[in-house]
């Protein structure tokens, strides 16, 4: 159940990441002592979300749109450049050490590639109890137990002395899941947790993780490139372009209506497992531009088939819908001739000037 | 329409030290002048070895244990590593490397690389070299003033299509693409099966597309050849196995896939992995998995046999002509 009115788990606000270019410590001494002005690269770009207690977002978005910067952000492995982190009510850049214990027990991290992520020198047990250790919490062999009961590793004692050479895939990433689970967090953050797997494994997981976020009450970041997995585990969707979040509804709301050209086009691309289907090839070109001094505007105007003058203006999010939150950040849908209803930047500004 | 390639009745052996395992058992199966054949199956189920059988590449410890290889007629199993080098690879078959992204050379600007590889195989001028690759990165959508990049100056979808073109270079009759796309974004895949279709239409090449994506199978291939556990549970038309596929394991991997086009469809779900083969295996390799199995399955290896009605339609389901019923009786097919 999502809680509508309780404290939200994670509140982002206007969250920026940008990289330094200069490629060493001593370069960017030497650019700042020397006053040099090195264009930052924005990998996250105002990227503003409310997740509840117990909601499943999805971030969606091609390789490169900073979806994984936007995460480890969040899990503190960056620091905001700008903007807040607020989590059940605290700015987590005002953390003490000891609050960020805290933190890292209470959000968790699965990674894509279940085959690096586990230490194949640890059996199952000693890779669930390492964390258990690291928080001091009691019961560990109890809990070991249970955990692999919820992520269906049934009976238990069938995976407890086994490496992860001894697992398959689909095995190996809901041990991964466990190992997340095991400290009883209440945010998840998991980026592309399916997308090694083989596809029989694949709707096994995602049903699990389905049922561990409505039961136990954990809310997730569900961060994917393809938008054929959302509706299994999301209940509100984000799409992101270049580090911006173009387009937010809730899940089934996004696929029946996608209004952003760019979450359209990312619709269209995917195959359709039917040889009768007469599916239109994606008309965009290339790759997403680099992320660095990019000029004001829409960040996807350069390859948006349906680009007009006023592109060159950063549009902000309207909605349109309020029954689903549906906002979009797109001219298309924009009433340009209410004047005094306009929901431009004043000075077409990207906001980073 | 003649075949190109004939594979028949392969059988492939790794040595391990405990013991021998068998990757592929009896495949049997052909590629036609232009025509797209999708190799599908989990992971561990041959695919890959097979394609690496064909051009000579397996690793030391494995070898064809029995079956052959025709190539234009001519059998190529047997074939030295000179003779896949200077008859076959490149010119005939060339491959797109499972992860070919890494497969460039980072230290050698592309077209060095492109040189190299024509020098080898060919007796082609430089200029000629380097006048068909950038025609070739034109085709799979690169600036062909580029061709003097670094591997690292591409992105990976770029580093992708570089690979593509390297593939074309000597025109060959056949690629061989292991997993071309599965690295890659859904619009990237999107572009890059845009460019292989245009080269199948133009330059009249034929394609083994080794993948575990039936719906890229489905949208870009003419026939296709689902392995499980080495061993071929289906063969055919797309088109024929989609209407009507007689494997459990084909109705079972279809509607396991999402449809962006019905977000409701509720997903099959395998249970347990295909299993580990070792020398002669004497039960159908599907059957511990699957929901519709008898005694009889665990009494064999089935044959593949054609499917009645059409002589390009092959099963090893020994319980073919009853399926429609039993899955009818079970709910494991989801509804969408």
């Amino acid at each position: 159940m999502i809680e509508m009115t309780a404290e939200p788990v994670l509140r982002l606000e206007g969250v920026d990441k940008d990289f330094s270019q200069a490629n060493s410590i001593l370069g960017s001494i030497k650019n700042r002592v020397l006053g040099r002005d090195v264009e930052q690269l924005h990998a996250v770009d105002d990227v503003s979300l409310t997740l509840r207690r117990g909601e499943v977002q999805g971030i969606i978005g091609e390789s490169g749109c900073g979806k994984t910067t936007l995460l480890k952000t969040i899990a503190g492995l960056h620091e905001p450049s700008k903007g807040d982190i607020i989590y059940r009510g605290e700015n987590i850049t005002e953390y003490t050490t000891k609050e960020w214990k805290e933190y890292r027990k209470n959000v968790q991290i699965i990674f894509q590639d279940p085959f690096n992520s586990l230490d194949p020198k640890y059996p199952v047990k000693e890779a669930l109890a390492e964390p258990l250790k690291i928080h001091d919490v009691d019961d560990i062999e109890d809990r070991v137990v249970n955990v692999l009961k919820d992520v269906k590793l049934d009976p238990p004692e069938r995976y407890l002395d086994r490496y992860p050479d001894e697992l398959s895939g689909g095995e190996k990433q809901r041990v991964a899941i466990a190992r997340a689970l095991v400290l009883d967090p209440d945010l998840i953050l998991a980026d592309e947790p399916v997308s090694m797997l083989d596809v029989s494994t694949q709707a096994a997981i995602l049903e699990d993780l389905n049922d561990i976020t409505t039961q136990q009450d954990v809310s997730m970041l569900y961060i994917s490139h393809d938008l054929s997995t959302v509706s299994y585990i999301c209940d509100r969707v984000n799409v992101m372009y270049l580090g911006r979040i173009v387009e937010s509804s809730e899940t089934r709301d996004l696929l029946d209506e996608p209004l952003h050209p760019y979450t359209q086009e990312l619709m269209a691309a995917i195959p359709v497992p039917d040889p009768f289907a007469e599916r239109e090839r994606t008309q965009i070109q290339g790759n997403p531009a680099n992320p660095i001094g990019l000029p004001g505007g829409c960040r996807f105007k350069d390859r948006c088939v349906e680009r007009m003058d006023i592109c060159d203006t950063t549009p902000n999010d309207i909605e349109t819908n309020d029954q689903t939150e549906h906002q979009v950040a797109c001219h298309l849908h924009y009433d340009h001739t209410a004047t005094d209803d306009v929901a431009v930047s004043a000075n077409g500004g990207d906001g980073h000037e | 329409m003649s075949n190109l390639l004939e594979v028949e009745d392969l059988t492939i052996q790794y040595k391990t030290r405990d013991a021998s395992v068998q990757a592929v058992t009896d495949a049997t199966f052909s590629v036609e002048e232009n025509q797209f054949v999708g190799l599908i199956g989990e992971s561990g189920s041959g695919k890959t070895t097979i394609g690496e059988a064909i051009l000579g590449l397996m690793d030391d410890n494995g070898e064809i244990a029995s079956g052959k290889v025709r190539y234009k007629g001519e059998e190529i199993q047997d074939y030295s590593e000179e003779e896949f080098q200077s008859k076959l690879r490149w010119s005939e078959i060339s491959l797109i490397p499972q992860a070919s992204m890494n497969s460039l050379d980072p230290i050698d600007p592309l077209d060095q690389q492109a040189i190299e590889l024509a020098k080898t195989h060919t007796d082609w001028s430089k200029q000629k070299i380097l006048t068909r690759l950038q025609e070739l990165f034109e085709i799979v959508g690169l600036p062909a003033d580029r061709i003097t990049d670094y591997p690292f100056q591409f992105s990976g979808g770029m580093q992708q299509r570089a690979v593509i073109a390297f593939s074309l270079l000597l025109d060959p009759e056949i690629i061989i693409a292991d997993e071309p796309t599965t690295a890659l974004d859904v619009i990237m895949q999107d572009q890059i099966f845009k460019y292989i279709n245009q080269i199948k239409d133009e330059n009249d090449t034929s394609m083994i597309l080794i993948t575990h994506d039936i719906s890229v199978v489905f949208e870009n291939c003419d026939t296709m050849v689902l392995l499980h556990s080495g061993h071929i549970a289906e063969r055919g038309n797309i088109k024929e196995i989609y209407r009507d596929p007689r494997h459990p394991y084909s109705i079972l991997l279809e509607e396991s896939f999402p449809d962006i086009r019905s977000p409701d469809k509720s997903l099959a779900i395998i249970d347990g992995k295909p299993p580990v083969i070792q020398e002669g295996v004497d039960m159908c390799t599907f059957a511990e998995r699957c929901p519709w199995a008898n005694d009889d399955c665990f009494d064999e290896l089935p044959n593949l046999e054609p499917v009645a009605g059409d002589e390009n339609h092959y099963t090893s389901c020994i319980r073919a002509e009853e399926l429609d019923a039993l899955v009818e009786g079970s709910d494991v097919a989801g509804d969408d």
